[in-house]
């Protein structure tokens, strides 16, 4: 079997990290080759070494037995390597054949673009996928699923033999999950060599063929998939044993109510959406992508304004069309989007921790404290573990998991007694994830009323004390703690079923 | 744990070194000035004299405190195009009241910063609340004032004479009164104490802090339960304050409210901001950047203009210093 690419040694310093610790890394042909580790264990700088986006400071790199030093991403594209990163890259207003072939478009013996030739190579791409696409129309239109099937029909334009995939599925469902592993079966069979990384465990199991750990810029070993166990990984990843915690779900039914809505709506995602929430309550939220979960959160939260229905906090019957309402009337709202509706990142953590609460650091003129502040933020910082190397450093340079304790330190110090978490362990790694359920369980405990937002079952049956179920903007049940998967996907998928009974029904009645 | 405690103090050193990053801007923007100063003065005897040195700073004084406004503004992420013809406004405002109703200073001032800051409250109000982009809104505004401001002098001047004191707000010298051998202006004094003051509010306020934030990432602001829209207005109303402040200390300066200037000064102030660092897709910047930024401008345009080049030349040159600095600053970012 051909080695695609060796990586042999590799070095990387960033200005007082030392990022990669002789690393090694090897794809073979036709293989997918799961890079696994927790969020700053150096993942993305290897493959952003690979890939050109960064010199590497030492080591070797062989792709196709020839040793390579990319000087950018262009050199490396030629090469056969290429990358479909986690935030896609397409320019919306231009068609899928166009973003193909931005930069490279076929032009007639005029030197005019010939869109004709431009339509016909992008179809050629996507036949080979064999997957169906109007190569014709705008990408911004397309769902998440389809742009990256664009951005994989680009990567292999460019005949890529190396194709990175970083945490393709994060917003995938299942049916578009299981298309796109039909098509990287077909690359392996047509000797593609993937890197992929991502931290689903499950899909690791379902998808690769090796595995290769990282963990704190030092390379941990590598595995074939087959023969090892998830557990194994995760203490590979973890360096340590995570205990299964035994989960205790105290009785809230006799709770005071905290929160209760009644016949919301809203556009299509939110149809007459009526539920309580107690205190000391989890209530997760489960539903298939679109299912309106994040858009009932914005409604009660303020950040979207109610067509209609009725918003009650602890029997108060209370008016929010904007967030600083909501946050007044003791509601907090953790968006799925941390990076863009959840933190500054471009301030430091302390800032960020005290962003909500400002008010409680100013004088009567609004002269800042800033000693308060940053006391109470080493205070979070130590709490809840958040790994920074002081409250004075940039969000943005904290990992995945960090940076959401930062947003929930923010909303501990608003002190909401309502709390919505939408998506809370997204892009985060094992370790922290547990930290984070431990947090939420916690936070019930002392009587917080929380509503979960979350698109992965495990997750959302771990925490919850009683789940509501969402299809296509309508709450379609509730159901207890201890339910099974395959009935919330029942009720995930309830709506669909009745309307395409009733079109069964139509399509009986005219034939 | 050892780790942890290596790693930490790295990091601190890192932090330090990321400061003196952070800083850079300011420190090159800075040695620029420096450069110039040094170069005018080799190239001519008559720059590097007190006379000279305090009319430079006068010259300062109206751009600077327009910058100070426009500096506000731009490190939300917007812009204001208004503060050019709303300091005219607010000079005009003045002038119907001191000489035209005969009022005194002391109601007749304050008057003047309450119509700046009222305006700078209704260019907020449709940008915040109305959702007009800044640049659409500030330049519809900027022009609603340059007609106003002909429409109420009826295309005249209107003079201060009968204002006693009034040209001395700017041209007299408190410091003059007790340092006699630094007779600088009160227009340049002015300008220092709203430097430092607008220097404080972004650094150590509640509204400082919003600023930045809102720059940075509104969306995340408002989604953290703050009233954005509510902050906006603030911001564009102490920016359209601290107009009137320009507006009262030009018309001090040449003792009378031109209805006919003041476009074009907000390109002046602009460039003022962005010489010293700001950045205009918003949250970054400082006031000590846009001060040095002010300076720069008007030591060029003094030293030209002792060097005898020719005006239209004068432009060329500080066009040309805007590219310079902006790209000096682009140059280090992708270095990085």
């Amino acid at each position: 079997m051909n080695i695609l690419v060796d990586m042999n040694g590799i070095e990387k310093h960033f200005p007082g990290v030392h990022a990669l610790k002789s690393v090694q890394f090897e794809l073979r042909e036709g293989e997918v080759h799961a890079l696994m580790g927790e969020n700053g264990a150096g993942k993305s700088t290897l493959m952003k070494i690979l890939s050109g986006v960064y010199n590497r400071d030492g080591g070797s790199v062989k792709v196709m037995g020839a040793d390579v030093q990319f000087s950018g991403p262009r050199e490396a594209q030629d090469a056969g390597v290429g990358i479909i990163h986690q935030e896609l890259s397409l320019m919306n207003d231009l068609t899928v054949a166009q973003n193909i072939f931005i930069g490279r478009e076929p032009r007639n013996f005029m030197g005019i673009l010939d869109e004709a030739l431009l339509n016909k190579n992008a179809k050629d791409i996507f036949e080979k996928m064999n997957v169906a696409m109007d190569v014709g129309s705008d990408v911004g239109t397309m769902t998440i699923a389809k742009q990256q099937m664009v951005e994989i029909a680009k990567a292999l334009s460019y005949n890529s033999k190396i194709l990175i995939m970083d945490e393709p599925t994060a917003a995938l469902n299942d049916t578009e999950i299981h298309e796109l592993f039909r098509i990287i079966d077909q690359l392996k069979s047509d000797g593609v060599g993937i890197v992929y990384i991502s931290h689903k465990m499950d899909e690791i199991k379902q998808i690769s063929d090796r595995v290769t750990v990282m963990r704190d810029g030092e390379f941990v070993g590598v595995r074939d998939s087959k023969d090892t166990s998830i557990k194994d990984i995760i203490s590979m990843m973890v360096g340590r044993d995570l205990e299964l915690e035994i989960e205790q779900k105290p009785d809230t039914s006799n709770n005071t109510t905290a929160l209760e809505v009644k016949n919301l709506n809203r556009g299509k995602f939110v149809k007459d959406v009526s539920f309580s929430l107690k205190k000391g309550e989890i209530l997760g939220f489960a539903g298939l992508m679109g299912a309106g979960r994040t858009e009932v959160a914005r409604v009660i939260f303020g950040a979207d304004r109610l067509e209609s229905g009725e918003i009650f906090v602890g029997g108060d019957h209370k008016y929010i069309d904007t967030p600083s309402k909501a946050v007044e009337a003791g509601i907090g709202y953790l968006s799925e989007d941390r990076k863009h509706f959840g933190l500054v990142l471009g301030m430091d953590v302390r800032t960020n921790i005290s962003l909500a609460s400002i008010a409680r650091f100013g004088s009567s003129l609004g002269i800042l404290n800033e000693a308060k502040i940053s006391k109470t933020a080493t205070d979070f910082i130590s709490k809840l573990d958040i790994r920074t190397p002081s409250e004075k450093q940039e969000v943005k340079l904290l990992s995945g998991g960090n940076q959401q304790k930062v947003v929930i330190a923010k909303w501990l110090l608003r002190d909401c007694d309502i709390l919505i978490f939408d998506e809370p362990t997204r892009g985060v790694d094992v370790g922290a994830k547990s930290e984070i359920y431990k947090i939420l369980r916690e936070l019930a405990a002392s009587g917080k009323a929380i509503i979960v937002i979350s698109s992965e079952l495990p997750e959302i049956l771990r925490l919850s004390h009683r789940i509501a179920v969402m299809c296509e903007g309508n709450l379609t049940g509730f159901l207890p703690a201890n339910s099974s998967q395959e009935e919330i996907m029942h009720l995930a998928t309830a709506t669909m079923q009745s309307s395409n009974n009733k079109n069964n029904q139509i399509s009986e009645m005219s034939s | 744990m050892n780790d942890t405690v290596v790693n930490s103090s790295e990091l601190g050193a890192n932090s330090l070194l990321e400061r003196a990053k952070r800083n850079q801007h300011r420190f090159w923007a800075f040695s620029g000035l420096i450069f110039l100063v040094i170069g005018f003065s080799l190239a001519s005897p008559n720059f590097f004299q007190t006379s000279n040195i305090i009319s430079i700073l006068q010259a300062t004084s109206v751009n600077g405190v327009l910058a100070i406004a426009a500096t506000l503004v731009i490190i939300t992420a917007g812009i204001d195009l208004s503060v050019g013809t709303l300091m005219t406004f607010c000079a005009v405002v003045a002038g119907v009241l001191l000489t035209n109703l005969g009022l005194p200073m002391y109601i007749g001032i304050p008057g003047a910063l309450f119509a700046g800051l009222l305006a700078g409250a209704l260019s907020g109000f449709f940008v915040a609340k109305l959702n007009i982009p800044p640049f659409i809104a500030t330049l519809g505004m900027m022009l609603v004032y340059k007609g106003l401001s002909l429409a109420i002098c009826g295309g005249r001047p209107i003079y201060f004479n009968d204002t006693e004191g009034f040209v001395d707000i700017s041209t007299g010298s408190i410091i003059g009164h007790v340092l006699p051998a630094f007779p600088i202006p009160n227009g340049v004094l002015i300008l220092f104490l709203v430097a430092i003051l607008a220097s404080f509010i972004l650094t150590r306020t509640i509204l400082g802090r919003f600023i930045f934030a809102l720059g940075s990432n509104e969306e995340a602001l408002r989604l953290s339960g703050v009233n954005t829209d509510r902050w906006k207005i603030v911001v564009y109303s102490l920016a359209g304050g601290i107009c009137a402040i320009a507006g009262i200390l030009l018309a001090s300066r040449i003792n009378s409210a031109q209805p006919a200037i003041g476009q074009g000064y907000e390109l002046d102030a602009i460039a003022a901001v962005v010489i010293g660092g700001t950045s205009l897709s918003g949250g970054k910047g400082t006031m000590l950047g846009t001060i040095i930024g002010a300076l720069i401008i008007s030591v060029v345009a003094n030293g030209l203009r002792i060097l005898s080049v020719p005006q239209e030349w004068q432009i060329v040159v500080t066009g040309s210093i805007i590219i310079l600095a902006v790209y000096a600053d682009q140059l280090r970012r992708g270095k990085t």
